[in-house]
């Protein structure tokens, strides 16, 4: 009896220990398999010249410029939607059953799959404007960032002392002058924190962007027609049988999982090195 | 001149409340719109097909007939398989965190699987097509099929081709895909039991395995249930990593290594290349069935949690 306890005890510590390896191992699998094969690509081409036809040798700036530009009109639209919807939720709203509707729905959207996003931009603009579009692919990726935005703003917000506001009332200042000239200033490293973790959310979607705005074989910056980006370029260019277009692929995929996490690191250091200051 | 500094400064007070009230309720108008869109397109299908849509496994854009059964076959199994691969692991490694680890272990090793969090699923999909399941073919599948071609039920479960791709390998990378937030609100619910519970416990001479399953777990049920709710509605909707290794096959087998569909792989796959009226209808009624689906999961978890947090 005594030794049958030792021993389950013993093999339960061993079987917490194993699992917790394992999950330390996928994550070092996929990095290893993205160092391993991306780095291969990684030349200076690779951000000079346009994604190659196939057979031929190519790069991946009009997909990374791309993503750059829906990314930051993505986040353009939701960061002063997200930023005042936050703010409604924690100065006005707080408690009345319209705000915990709202904080509801906005965990709904959090968590709606991104793909449906697509589906409904599609039938809201694309089919308007007859054409996949950059707006269109900006504007998917502003609706899956702005749930992000909202709940960190209203997260910080209710860390803000109350002593704070008040000391801003008692000079004479409206509601707003508080909540801007106070409020904002005080969780301003929160508020960048909140944005950088919707720009790392939003730089990887791929589902969304497919039938948005699609993909571009050219450089173009003009967001009314169909705009190259990282993600779906990556999607074509490894479900494809060609091999220059693979190792684009292998590529691609390094360099986003490498600014994502980048993006994930800076926003935890950031609050850290501000307090610091 | 005060009553027009009065007026100016309502003006401006209520434009920014109005303002920001505006940003709110927009969320809610975004949802609704979500749903009417996906409903208005979908009209056609389900108005063809009706409840039979649900049911029916033919998918065929030659005779225009469609039906949802094969993709949320697909779907249910891949996040069902997630969701018994994934809640094992991650109560122990979240056990490990909380009750086994050092603290500077703890911290690190935690922060290390919250970067798997990070990484974009349509990584997790290519890993999964070029590396885990040749992988994952060459030595678990033939081994399999070999092992368990007499037994009766697993016998049926690990047949045929061992290609790499299928249904257990989408559960499986969905499995890893939903590790991390497992782990993370597992960890969470068990630092919240408070120290005294553990003391008394070990004080009575139980060992470790004895505290964490007979004390520490009970105690936090359904903390553990709320988190397995929310995983899984985070499964049901993954689309990127599912589309590049489920197989892309419109097919029912009981067979989990047989090449398969989900609902949100199936819209991946085809809606740009549907021609017809009929075919994107129905593929926009899949993604409205999903939309159902992983609201009403959601919304449990949410309910759930919102409970716990209560009492």
């Amino acid at each position: 009896m005594r030794l049958r306890r030792k021993i389950t005890n013993m093999v339960f510590q061993l079987a917490c220990m194993f699992a917790t390896i394992i999950g330390l191992s996928v994550l070092v699998a996929i990095l290893y398999t993205l160092v391993s094969k991306g780095l291969a690509g990684m030349q200076w081409s690779l951000f000079t010249e346009i994604t190659p036809g196939p057979g031929s040798e190519g790069g991946l700036a009009n997909a990374m410029l791309g993503s750059l530009i829906m990314t930051s009109m993505g986040i353009l639209i939701a960061a002063p939607i997200g930023v005042m919807g936050g703010t409604w939720l924690a100065e006005y709203g707080a408690n009345s059953k319209v705000a915990s509707t709202i904080r509801f729905l906005n965990g709904m959207l959090m968590s709606a799959p991104s793909i449906l996003i697509g589906l409904f931009v599609y039938e809201m603009v694309v089919i308007n404007m007859g054409h996949f579009s950059g707006w269109a692919g900006a504007i998917a990726l502003a609706i899956i960032a702005l749930p992000v935005i909202i709940s960190t703003t209203e997260e910080m917000l209710k860390l803000v002392p109350t002593s704070l506001r008040e000391a801003g009332s008692g000079l004479g200042a409206p509601k707003w002058k508080v909540v801007t000239l106070l409020g904002y200033r005080a969780i301003s490293t929160g508020l960048v924190t909140g944005i950088l973790l919707a720009i790392a959310r939003i730089s990887g979607e791929t589902a969304p962007l497919l039938f948005t705005s699609m993909n571009n074989s050219f450089m173009s910056l003009d967001p009314n027609q169909p705009m190259a980006n990282l993600p779906v370029t990556i999607y074509q260019f490894a479900m494809s049988p060609d091999e220059t277009w693979n190792q684009l692929a292998w590529s691609g995929a390094l360099l986003i999982t490498l600014t994502i996490l980048a993006l994930n690191l800076s926003s935890r250091l950031l609050p850290r090195l501000a307090k610091r200051r | 001149m005060s009553t027009l500094v009065m007026k100016s400064r309502w003006h401006s007070d209520t434009l920014f409340q109005r303002a920001c009230w505006s940003s709110a309720i927009l969320i809610g108008v975004l949802l609704v719109s979500i749903l009417l869109s996906l409903l208005h397109g979908a009209w056609p299908a389900l108005e063809k097909f009706g409840f039979g849509f649900l049911f029916s496994t033919e998918w065929n854009p030659i005779t225009s007939e469609y039906g949802a059964a094969n993709a949320l076959y697909g779907t249910l199994v891949s996040s069902f398989i997630a969701i018994l691969l994934a809640l094992p692991l991650s109560l122990a490694i979240g056990v490990f965190l909380t009750e086994l680890a050092p603290a500077w272990m703890s911290h690190s090793v935690a922060a290390a699987i919250e970067l798997l969090a990070a990484v974009p699923s349509i990584i997790y999909g290519m890993w999964g097509l070029f590396v885990f399941a040749p992988w994952f073919s060459e030595h678990f599948q033939l081994w399999a099929l070999d092992a368990f071609s007499e037994v009766p039920v697993l016998g049926l479960l690990f047949s045929g081709p061992p290609m790499g791709v299928g249904l257990l390998t989408s559960g499986i990378i969905l499995a890893f895909m939903i590790l991390p937030i497992l782990t993370a609100l597992i960890k969470e619910a068990l630092s919240t039991i408070p120290n005294v519970m553990r003391e008394a416990s070990y004080g009575i001479g139980a060992n470790r395995w004895e505290v964490t399953f007979f004390v520490l777990l009970p105690a936090v049920r359904s903390a553990i249930f709320g988190a397995v709710i929310l995983a899984l509605g985070r499964a049901l909707g993954e689309t990127m990593a599912v589309t590049f290794v489920i197989g892309g096959a419109q097919d029912m087998n009981t067979s989990l290594f047989m090449p398969a569909t989900s609902v949100s792989a199936t819209i991946a796959e085809q809606f740009n290349e549907a021609t017809n009226d009929m075919h994107i209808s129905s593929l926009l009624a899949l993604g409205l069935l999903l939309f159902v689906i992983t609201f009403a999961v959601m919304a449990v978890a949410r309910i759930l949690m919102r409970k716990r947090k209560l009492s």
